[in-house]
């Protein structure tokens, strides 16, 4: 079954120039999918339709069998519980610590449980990704770019949601943080069965690491998608140079 | 094709499209302030912030400009022997014009302008995607309580701008000027009515609206990072100031002309 199925996306802005031209992708239900491609080619606008910020100009997006378009703003706000999202900058709340950061989702959906119950599922989900209990009481402007991902990572899992989306999860991060975000990734996604994550990222390395498949978009249209052994042995020239250009870096 | 982008280049199309969205904005802003789950640990959270925080400037201003209002005032009415109508002249010019609108501008800039600028870091951080993606309206959780705790806050610290400003002129005029203590108080009494008051905090309440609205919408719609929100602050606080100035022509109109609330 397909988490997310996406036929013939196109968005434009401004009623001229496509972003998206006629986009096509699958992703199993259970899988780690990649999103690569260099900068520009539409990663970050497919993700804001992923999760319904962004109205399609044309197509179909169906996520857990459901057409989003077809939902109603009201609809759609509670369709998003589906999603965990891990932002580029982790976009913490920066008045709250993390451990309220992480309540906070949990204070909104889990009314069912007492404080004491939620406070202790956040401390739960912030040991999950490895955050030491020093930390819960610090601002985000008082933790470290890894720690701050860390909590973004928590957050995004505190409701347990079916489809986790990573954006850029490793941007700007130093080689041994990046490994561990990706390890993060990894055991987030082994810790429940049936969860699909999306990571979108530039990072080829990362890429065919976590990816059980793995999509190149070019010009607003997926170019290649296989398995990393796809990529290695593709005839497509453009792929052929960024595959050459990422592993050179790693 | 091309006569259409030309139209969206124009500038009082683009004018025209933010008015829209602007009145789109505050309506939606509305209707969520009423619909479950109901913001209030935000609402008193903002109401501290906007209220609370500005009583010392407020006092400060009020004081002061009661103060030179009466000098000034003095200075005109001595020249005609009516230095008995200083009170109830400027208690007239604060409770109804200078008062909400002094403490419009004076809010608008510290609260208006913080309000835009957090709004606008949020947008650019991506903290309001966030938000949306975790299924909640950020118009409830951000707008919604920020826009009704300015409109209540503004008629309170009117109040207090009213009466500070009131004691300034008179410990001014009583005990520096010479006036008559007894005069003084007695014209204020008889010629100031409960409806000048009112038309005064019913303004306040207005202009709290005005600047509560338009200076989240513009940090809402912040765009491009730190410029960005420098631009959205600016603008907010700018647009905020001119129409309370702009809006109070057309309240008083109202209030006096149309609605028949006060006379004098």
């Amino acid at each position: 079954m397909n988490a997310v199925e996406i036929q013939e996306l196109k968005k434009t802005f401004d009623g001229e120039n496509y972003v998206l031209k006629g986009l096509n992708l699958q992703i199993e239900k259970g899988n780690i999918a990649c999103i690569i491609g260099f900068s520009g080619t539409g990663k970050s606008v497919l993700l804001k339709h992923l999760l319904g910020l962004y109205k399609p100009s044309s197509g179909v997006i169906s996520i857990l069998g459901k057409n989003i378009a077809d939902l109603q703003d009201s609809e759609m706000s509670s369709f998003r519980c589906n999603f965990g999202v891990l932002f580029q900058d982790a976009a913490l709340f920066d008045d709250m610590s993390t451990l309220e950061n992480v309540m906070f989702p949990i204070n909104e959906y889990r009314k069912d449980l007492s404080y004491k119950e939620r406070k202790e599922l956040a401390s739960a989900k912030l040991d999950q990704v490895g955050l030491g209990k020093e930390h819960f009481n610090k601002l985000p402007s008082q933790v470290s770019g890894g720690m701050r991902k860390r909590v973004g990572l928590a957050r995004a899992i505190a409701l347990d949601p079916d489809i986790i989306l990573y954006d850029e999860p490793t941007t700007g991060l130093d080689p041994i943080m990046t490994e561990m975000v990706d390890d993060l990734i990894l055991s987030t996604h082994r810790s429940r069965t049936g969860i699909t994550s999306i990571v979108i990222t530039h990072d080829l390395h990362a890429a065919f690491r976590l990816g059980d498949e793995i999509a190149m978009l070019d010009k607003g249209k997926v170019l290649l998608k296989g398995t990393a052994e796809d990529f290695f042995n593709t005839d497509i020239d453009l792929v052929k140079r960024f595959v050459e250009k990422g592993v050179k870096k790693t | 094709m091309k006569v259409e982008k030309n139209l969206q280049d124009n500038f009082i199309f683009q004018s025209l499209t933010h008015i829209g969205s602007y009145f789109l904005f505050t309506k939606q802003s509305m209707q969520w302030l009423f619909r479950s789950p109901y913001r209030w640990p935000e609402f008193f959270k903002h109401m501290e912030f906007i209220g609370n925080k500005s009583v010392f400037i407020i006092c400060l201003t009020g004081f002061f400009t009661g103060m030179v209002l009466s000098f000034q005032i003095y200075l005109g009415f001595s020249l005609i022997n009516a230095e008995n109508l200083v009170g109830p002249t400027v208690g007239l010019g604060i409770f109804r014009e200078l008062g909400p609108v002094l403490t419009g501008l004076i809010v608008s800039a510290r609260a208006g302008g913080a309000m835009a600028a957090r709004l606008g870091t949020m947008r650019v951080t991506e903290q309001i995607d966030a938000l949306d993606v975790m299924g909640i309206s950020p118009l409830q959780y951000l707008v919604s309580p920020r826009v009704f705790a300015a409109t209540i806050c503004m008629p309170l610290l009117t109040a207090i701008f009213d009466a500070v400003a009131m004691l300034g002129s008179y410990l001014l005029g009583v005990h520096f000027l010479g006036l008559d203590e007894a005069l003084f108080i007695d014209k204020v009494n008889n010629m100031i009515d409960p409806s000048h008051i009112n038309e005064g905090l019913f303004k306040a309440a207005c202009f709290g609206f005005i600047f509560g609205t338009v200076c989240t919408y513009q940090g809402y719609n912040a765009k491009g990072g730190a410029r960005g929100v420098g631009d959205a602050t600016n603008a907010g606080v700018v647009i905020s100031m001119v129409s309370i100035i702009v809006m109070d022509f057309f309240l008083t109109k109202l209030i006096r002309i149309y609605l028949g609330w006060t006379s004098l």
